[in-house]
């Protein structure tokens, strides 16, 4: 009975450890917290000013205004999210639009592809992807955190969520996407950070496998 | 918290940029490609939260210096200094 009452105890620290370490990519550690990290002042743009494009690489571009953007089909991802400095966050919630909705738009209305993406932000962050890390239900432009606006410092009035990579690449502010020919390194990139920034393949910095 | 409320000013980095530079850099006189004006590296607007040290223009925001330091390398750049003026006599 005593020995029964010790495995109880026992089993369900474990059980959440167990499952904590499968979501914990290597190197990384859980915060409940949702901490601040920014390169610079923290724009206000308004949603009367607010816009979002897509440009291709002859001068064609898709825009929406902010009306017409929250117009488009939503999507509620919950997600883990990856911070290069350690932490990891999860089960965060969030409100916006696919891109895979974004890019079949931009496509209907003449906007050609390309094998990469630099994205673009009030305060002049950019950050460079692959097309296929935006593609499959992986990536948002999302607009709501935790049942309500984006705040600010968490990058609204709307961010990019690419949560399958580290969380640098969900550029805050963002307002518009530039199809590349090739891989071309945003502001972090260029200071030798990774190309793509897996979390699970722990590609922290330029050369890490 | 608002990133307002973490920001330092340049003199925050300067123990990193005594090391490239082997003097002390807080009182040089950084003149800003963007807009032409000029700041001691003491009054520039550092950002430093994890991933590097970006120092701003107090009077336009850009990026004069970005630095990171990692993997045994220590990247800067610089392409926001249109012109950097450091006392000989430090």
């Amino acid at each position: 009975m005593a020995e029964e009452r010790f495995i109880a105890r026992g089993f369900h620290p474990r059980s959440a450890n167990r499952t904590a370490s499968l979501r914990l990519p290597p190197g990384q550690y859980e915060t409940n917290d949702f901490p601040v990290l920014s390169a610079g002042p923290t724009p206000r743009t308004s949603h009367s000013t607010w816009d979002f494009t897509i440009r291709d690489l002859d001068g064609h571009s898709a825009r929406w205004s902010w009306d017409e953007f929250e117009a488009l089909p939503r999507s509620t991802p919950t997600v883990d999210i990856h911070c290069v400095t350690k932490w990891s966050k999860f089960g965060t919630r969030w409100e916006g639009v696919s891109l895979d909705t974004l890019l079949e738009a931009a496509a209907a209305k003449g906007v050609g592809s390309a094998p990469f993406v630099l994205a673009s932000s009030d305060g002049g962050y950019t950050t460079n992807l692959p097309l296929e890390d935006l593609t499959g239900g992986k990536a948002w432009v999302v607009f709501g955190y935790d049942g309500a606006p984006l705040p600010p410092e968490h990058g609204g009035p709307a961010r990019l969520l690419v949560p399958h990579l580290y969380f640098w690449k969900s550029a805050k502010w963002i307002r518009g996407l530039q199809f590349q020919r090739s891989d071309s390194p945003g502001f972090w990139e260029q200071l030798g950070y990774h190309n793509r920034g897996d979390p699970w393949r722990e590609q922290r910095y330029r050369g890490d496998p | 918290m608002q990133t307002e409320d973490m920001r330092l000013d340049g003199n925050a980095a300067g123990g990193i940029l005594r090391e490239v530079f082997a003097q002390e850099m807080t009182t040089a006189l950084v003149t800003c490609a963007g807009c032409e004006t000029n700041a001691v590296v003491g009054a520039l607007l550092e950002y430093g939260h994890g991933m590097g040290i970006v120092l701003r223009c107090p009077t336009c925001s850009t990026p004069v210096l970005r630095i990171v330091s990692a993997t045994g390398l220590l990247r800067l750049d610089v392409r926001g200094i249109q012109l950097l003026t450091i006392s000989k006599t430090g």
